[in-house]
Order: C-alpha cells, then sequence, then structure tokens
C-alpha cells in the first residue's frame, strides 16, 4: 500500500523533506509508521511528535492504501 | 458616529454585540510576536479590559515583529511599554500590566478574573500551565506557537472541548525559540491577527471557533491544514485530580564533576541537577557573588549564551573573578542526554 506522510516543523526538518510517498509491506499502525519515520533521524524528543491519518490525531489506527499521514512536533516559539 | 461603527454594522456584531466587546476582560500572556498584533486589534475592536502579562523588556532584536514598541523603548518592560502604547489607541478600554512571569502561584488568582486568555508565550512550561489553570478556572484560551515559517493555531477548553494535553500530553523540554531559530516578523503576525480573531469569535458567540481542531500553517509554502482533535479525558481528569503543580522539567548537565552557574531567572526551565549547579539570576549577582568559587573553573550559562556574556563581564570587571567560562549555545548544549 501507499501512504503519504506531511512532515512539519523540526521534523521536516530533520527528514530534509516536507512530504513523501511511502510503499509499505504489511499491517502497520500509524504508531509503527512513525517509528519508522522518525527511525535516524536527529530529533531529541521523539515521544513528543503526534500523529494525525487523514487529518485526525490518532496514533492506534491500522493504516490502508491512499492514507495522508501528518507528522506534528509541538512548536514553542512565539 | 461611533468608532465602532465599521463593525457594528456587520450582523456578527450590531450594538448588542458591541457590547458583549466592551463587557468583555481578554488576558494576553506573552507581550511578543503574537501578543503585540493581537493587542492592537482587541484594542481596536473595543474589547472592555485588556491585561497585558510579560516579565520581559523590549530588546532592539524584538523590533522586527513586535509592533507594539519603538526604539525608545528598548530596554523598558513589556508590559508597560505596551500598556502605554495601547492606552493612546484607545482610552475607552481598561488595563492591568503584570510585569511578572505566569507561574503555579499566581495563575489562577489571575486567570479567573478574566474571561478569554489569549497565549503568546514562547515556551512549553508556560503553555502547560495556562492550559491547566484554565481547565480548572474553566476558561477558552487562544493558543499559537510558531516554528521558522510555521505556526500552530487551535482554541482550547471551549465549552468542554479538547485541551492542548489532547494534542500534545506530555511536556517537552525541546523549546526552541524565535532567538535559535530565527523568524519573519510577519509569521507571528499572522498568528496572532488570527488570534485576536478567535478570540472575538468567542466574545461574539458567532462563526465558527476552532476549537477542536489544529490549524497548520506553513508561510513560505502558502499552505494550511487543519486536524482533528479527540479529547483525551484521562488527561484532563488526571489536571481536575491533581491541580496545577509547578512544572520543573529536570535535566542532567554533562560533565558533573565542574562547577556551574546559572544565570537565568529560577522559574527558567529545564532546571539542571546537581549539587554544583548554583542558581543566580543575574540582577541577583551584585548582592550574592560571594557564593560563587572563585578558585576552581566555572562554567556560567543562560538559555543562549547572551546572559551568561554579560554576567562573566560584571563579575569579571566588578568583582575581579578569572576563572569564569561561558557557556556560548546556552544550556541545550551543555544537558547530558
Amino acid at each position: 500500500m501507499k501512504v503519504t506522510v506531511k512532515y512539519f516543523g523540526l521534523v521536516a526538518e530533520a527528514a530534509d523533506k516536507s512530504e513523501e510517498v511511502m510503499e509499505l509491506k504489511g499491517q502497520l499502525t500509524a504508531s509503527d509508521l512513525k517509528a519508522q519515520c522518525l527511525n535516524g533521524l536527529s530529533i531529541a524528543d521523539k515521544d513528543s511528535v503526534q500523529i494525525a491519518v487523514n487529518q485526525n490525531l490518532d496514533d492506534k489506527i491500522n493504516l490502508k492504501d491512499g492514507d495522508e499521514v501528518a507528522l506534528l512536533p509541538p512548536f514553542a516559539g512565539g | 458616529m461611533s468608532r465602532y461603527d465599521r463593525q457594528i454594522k456587520l450582523k456578527e456584531v450590531g450594538p448588542e454585540g458591541q457590547e458583549k466587546l466592551r463587557n468583555a476582560k481578554v488576558l494576553i500572556v506573552g507581550v511578543g510576536g503574537l501578543g503585540c498584533p493581537a493587542a492592537m486589534y482587541l484594542v481596536g475592536a473595543g474589547v472592555g479590559k485588556i491585561g497585558l502579562m510579560d516579565h520581559d523588556k523590549v530588546d532592539i532584536s524584538n523590533l522586527h515583529r513586535q509592533v507594539l514598541f519603538q526604539e525608545s523603548d528598548v530596554g523598558k518592560p513589556k508590559a508597560l511599554v505596551a500598556k502605554e502604547h495601547l492606552e493612546k489607541q484607545n482610552s475607552e478600554v481598561q488595563f492591568e500590566s503584570y510585569e511578572e512571569p505566569l507561574t503555579s502561584d499566581n495563575a489562577q488568582k489571575i486567570i479567573s478574573q478574566y474571561d478569554v486568555i489569549l497565549d503568546g508565550t514562547d515556551n512549553f512550561e508556560t503553555k502547560y500551565l495556562i492550559n491547566d489553570a484554565c481547565l480548572l478556572a474553566d476558561k477558552p484560551w487562544v493558543f499559537a506557537s510558531i516554528y521558522k515559517n510555521e505556526g500552530q493555531l487551535s482554541v482550547f477548553n471551549y465549552k468542554d472541548g479538547p485541551t492542548y494535553r489532547c494534542v500534545f500530553p506530555k511536556s517537552t523540554r525541546q523549546n526552541i525559540s524565535c532567538e535559535a531559530t530565527g523568524v519573519l516578523g510577519v509569521l507571528p503576525g499572522i498568528l496572532g491577527t488570527l488570534q485576536a480573531a478567535e478570540v472575538l469569535k468567542i466574545i461574539l458567540g458567532v462563526g465558527e471557533v476552532l476549537s477542536g481542531k489544529i490549524k497548520l500553517i506553513n508561510m513560505m509554502r502558502a499552505s494550511e491544514q487543519t486536524i482533528k482533535i479527540n479529547k483525551r479525558p484521562e488527561e484532563i481528569e488526571k489536571i481536575r485530580k491533581e491541580g496545577i503543580s509547578p512544572v520543573y522539567i529536570d535535566c542532567d548537565l554533562k560533565y558533573a564533576e565542574h562547577w556551574y552557574l546559572d544565570v537565568r531567572e529560577v522559574f527558567e526551565q529545564p532546571k539542571p541537577k546537581g549539587k554544583k549547579v548554583l542558581s543566580i539570576p543575574l540582577n541577583d549577582l551584585t548582592s550574592r557573588y560571594q557564593e560563587i568559587p572563585n578558585n576552581q573553573e566555572v562554567f556560567v550559562f543562560c538559555q543562549s549564551g547572551k546572559r551568561s556574556k554579560n554576567a562573566i563581564e560584571i563579575l569579571k570587571n566588578e568583582f575581579g573573578f578569572h576563572n569564569l567560562k561561558n557557556v556560548e549555545g546556552g544550556i541545550e548544549t551543555i544537558i547530558d542526554g
């Protein structure tokens, strides 16, 4: 299955991209995909990054073909 | 003709709406890049009372985005200067300035005196504090945060809606300020103005309030997206049950055998643990310099490396210290782990 992953804030920066289409094999939850996407990226606090699937915050949902996933770190600036 | 004629003409406002605005009280926590434009529009719209809270002073590097301030304001307290300028903008508005940080001690008392809270802060600790205090006082708050060219916007705790902890349950110490990352002045301008719009809709009881959703804006890409938030009742219950506790975000410093001097204010986070970490805020150095060892190397730090550099100059020139080393990049560069 193919899913589109959108990166925000320092995740986009660490990944050096704002969007990619990923080809996934087998059954994956949103949080599995998050772990896979963040793996190897230099982000100090990976737990703080939230995941949305089809514009809904949810890390437990099983992914399906065509899903759009967003990885959101918290921002502090003002 | 009324100064509010152009907005009273709107069916969403009308004379009744204008009266609602006149009776409303809004607290702006953090009068910076977000708080300045938000304050100017709320004052323009005739909100009856505005609280302005900021413990910081105006710096020349603020002026590109904190549009209330002028060159002659540099060095003066933001809350006070903002009040003076805004009083000239609209003499019908009542102002209260707070030249102090929001803390776990004063949060509930101050927040309970207002109808809506606008978050113009630049750190996670205060955002969680606003969230928890608003939850306990049953007040809606309008959140915004920025990172480089991106912004996040939402309204929390509105009519029993989701809270900040429903999006980000855990506090993080990854505070990354505009000072560290850089920002174009218009971005907080956009977000702060959107925050003011949410405040006005909440007061007027019109339109669709951005509750239960978080808006993500990328100014460079001219794109935006809205993501739905679900309530996490366990997070809300926990705060209701335990109340506000001071948020101390612990950290360990590398090279624990060294002496460290932390010249930040006592409320600044994270708080390093260790017996050889002295905490003396910059302004207290002249009265407490005797506490600093002068016979061995001491690493001096603050959030960014700027205040610690000043501290070393003061200690060297006025009190003859020659054993101090500046931590150039601030505390984040010496945290272990």
